[in-house]
């Protein structure tokens, strides 16, 4: 059992709401408030200081964006507060609007909403965002990553390692993932890395995924 | 002017609208009535009746090819939304009805009109008013006067119709086609962003929630440890499959019936981001005013994402272009390929529907796919002013 967090969720479908609910308690995270709007979540987060927000994008009144501005206002106001944002689509241009605005002490992750399904990945991201790290939705990934000219000179196994890399993942489970020693990984994040001209090993994940996507989205 | 009247029938005189209808009414009836009066002295003239005939001839023909002008001239006067002249066969004709035989009513309604308030207004000056109408004929003309403005307004009114009717029948109908088209284009845009709600709130919501629902029960199998295999195990694995590839399918869906990202943040960021899901490789060389229209947003969407699926179905291309810009009024979208060439509208592609969808908005596409490449199509899409930014 992971260390259990404080974790308040804004969700404006009910039904989603008491089963991310439902999960986040059966991995031992501690839910003082489930809301299903910006201005009740924004309230939450001030009363309960949890250690993370789970956010959907789209929530009344509006029904447009205002789970990503109500998580700007948290960031501002509390720079520690990891916030991982939920959305049924992803599209890289918000996912960078929310990487723009982070902070580098706090974790942020924006994952598609279907992600929640994936049970034992999605409490994973849950974690690894509370810990500091950046998530980011392997389908915002594979737009990052899509027909880029100087990725076209990465070898297919360096490119899968780019995409996991971007999704926020350590080198422990990218080797996990492949199939392949920790060694092997080390390598293949020092030619990509020697291939994109960026910064030698960063020593955390975190700035590394930073680079990589500041690097893609450039 | 009619619809000035009938609008605000009580601000009515203080706008510029009486005051045109008059000029409207005058140029017509002073016309009419010099020639009238010039035709008059010339046959009644000393100097015999042939020269005199002949003379309110010329007369006549000279102002019969005046009128016509005339006509389009004073027109304009009431109907602000009239074309550039476009002198027809009819406009001579009219003209001269119009001017010479009906010119006189034009001045008799004037005169009627103002003619009452003036002369009370003048009856001090007359020598058998008495001293209470010295006084009271004044104000109740001064509170006439403005009375004149109605039907001043209305005869002229009536009378611009008329001559619109005659002179441009075609005007108001491609006005009324243009807006109904506009207006079409407005409710498919708006009636697709109601689908992409309703899409989102109600199945894809309840999809996910299915999801989460089935991740949970593979969970609660895997805890009770059943034998690696087990029936139950598979199945509920197969389902949480399933609804994983619905919600996927769903996805896509939804963004191609309209992609949120279009309508919160904008034509670029939305075209970055369908060019960032582009199988060829794209290069945007976007500089957009800020917002532009809604409709002109879709539209222009609509034609990058089209073109995007066709270079990456047909054209055989590596390398693709998308340069927007927006240039009086007019947003010039063009879409470059290195590709293979030879896309023809007749032979389907979705070409034809592009040049629909694009005409529907009032724009233009133009094509330029010589055998063996490149391929550039350009869409021109008028959008008014750009708002906010």
């Amino acid at each position: 059992m992971r260390q259990p967090l404080r974790i308040v969720i804004a969700e404006d479908s009910v039904l989603l709401r008491e089963g991310v609910v439902q999960l986040l308690r059966r991995f031992g995270h501690e839910v003082p408030a489930a809301v299903g709007d910006g201005p009740s979540l924004l309230a939450a987060a001030r009363e309960h200081r949890p250690d993370l927000a789970v956010v959907d994008v789209r929530m009344p009144p509006d029904h447009t964006d205002e789970g990503l501005r109500a998580a700007r206002v948290l960031q501002a106001e509390q720079p520690d507060l990891a916030l991982l944002v939920l959305s049924q689509y992803v599209e890289q241009t918000f996912a960078e609007e929310l990487l723009a605005a982070r902070d580098s002490r706090a974790g942020t992750g924006y994952l598609l909403k279907e992600r929640i399904g994936d049970v034992e990945e999605f409490t994973d991201a849950v974690a690894r965002v509370a810990a500091g790290a950046t998530v980011v939705d392997p389908e915002v990934v594979r737009q990052l990553l899509a027909g880029k000219g100087p990725l076209e000179r990465l070898t297919p196994r360096e490119r899968e390692v780019l995409g996991l890399m971007a999704e926020g993942r350590s080198n422990a489970a990218v080797a996990r993932r492949l199939v392949v020693t920790e060694a092997a990984v080390a390598k293949h994040i020092a030619g990509i890395l020697l291939k994109l001209d960026l910064p030698p090993e960063a020593p955390d994940d975190n700035r590394r995924v930073l680079a990589v996507l500041t690097y893609l989205r450039g | 002017m009619l619809e000035a009247l009938a609008h605000g029938p009580l601000r009515y005189p203080l706008t510029a609208w009486p005051w045109r209808a008059a000029g409207f009414l005058l140029a017509g009836g002073v016309f009419a009535a010099a020639v009238y009066v010039g035709v008059g002295a010339l046959l009644t003239a000393p100097f015999g009746p042939v020269t005199g005939a002949v003379c309110a001839a010329l007369v006549v023909v000279f102002a019969a090819a005046l009128a016509g002008p005339l006509e389009w001239w004073r027109l304009r006067l009431v109907d602000h939304d009239l074309a550039r002249p476009r002198p027809n066969r009819w406009t001579h004709g009219y003209g001269i009805v119009s001017v010479l035989a009906v010119g006189w009513a034009d001045l008799a309604v004037v005169l009627v009109a103002l003619g009452i308030p003036g002369l009370l207004l003048l009856s001090p000056f007359q020598p058998t008013a008495a001293a209470w109408q010295t006084v009271a004929g004044p104000v109740a003309g001064a509170l006439l006067l403005p009375v004149a403005a109605y039907p001043i307004g209305a005869w002229a009114g009536v009378r611009g119709v008329v001559a619109r009717a005659v002179l441009a029948p075609g005007d108001r109908e491609l006005h009324e086609v243009e807006r109904s088209r506009a207006r079409l284009v407005d409710a498919f845009d708006s009636e697709r962003r109601r689908i992409e709600r309703d899409l989102h709130d109600g199945a894809q919501q309840r999809l996910v929630a299915l999801n989460v629902k089935l991740g949970l029960a593979s969970l609660d199998l895997a805890a009770l440890g059943l034998p690696q295999g087990n029936v139950a195990v598979r199945e509920v694995g197969e389902a949480h499959a399933l609804a994983k590839e619905a919600l996927a399918e769903l996805r896509e869906l939804i963004r191609g019936v309209h992609p949120q990202v279009l309508s919160e943040r904008g034509l670029h960021a939305a075209v970055r981001d369908v060019a960032g899901r582009s199988t060829v490789p794209a290069e945007l060389d976007l500089d957009l005013p800020g917002r532009l229209p809604a409709a002109v947003e879709a539209t222009a969407y609509f034609v990058v994402s089209e073109c995007l699926a066709n270079v990456a179905r047909h054209s055989g291309a590596t390398h693709c272009r998308i340069r927007a810009r927006v240039h009086a009024r007019v947003l010039r979208l063009e879409v470059e390929d290195d590709g293979t060439g030879g896309a023809e509208p007749a032979r389907g592609s979705g070409l034809t529907g592009l040049a629909d969808r694009i005409a529907a908005a009032d724009g233009r596409m133009l094509l330029s796919s010589p055998q063996g490449g490149p391929t550039l199509l350009r869409a021109e899409i008028p959008c008014g002013n750009p708002s906010g930014s």
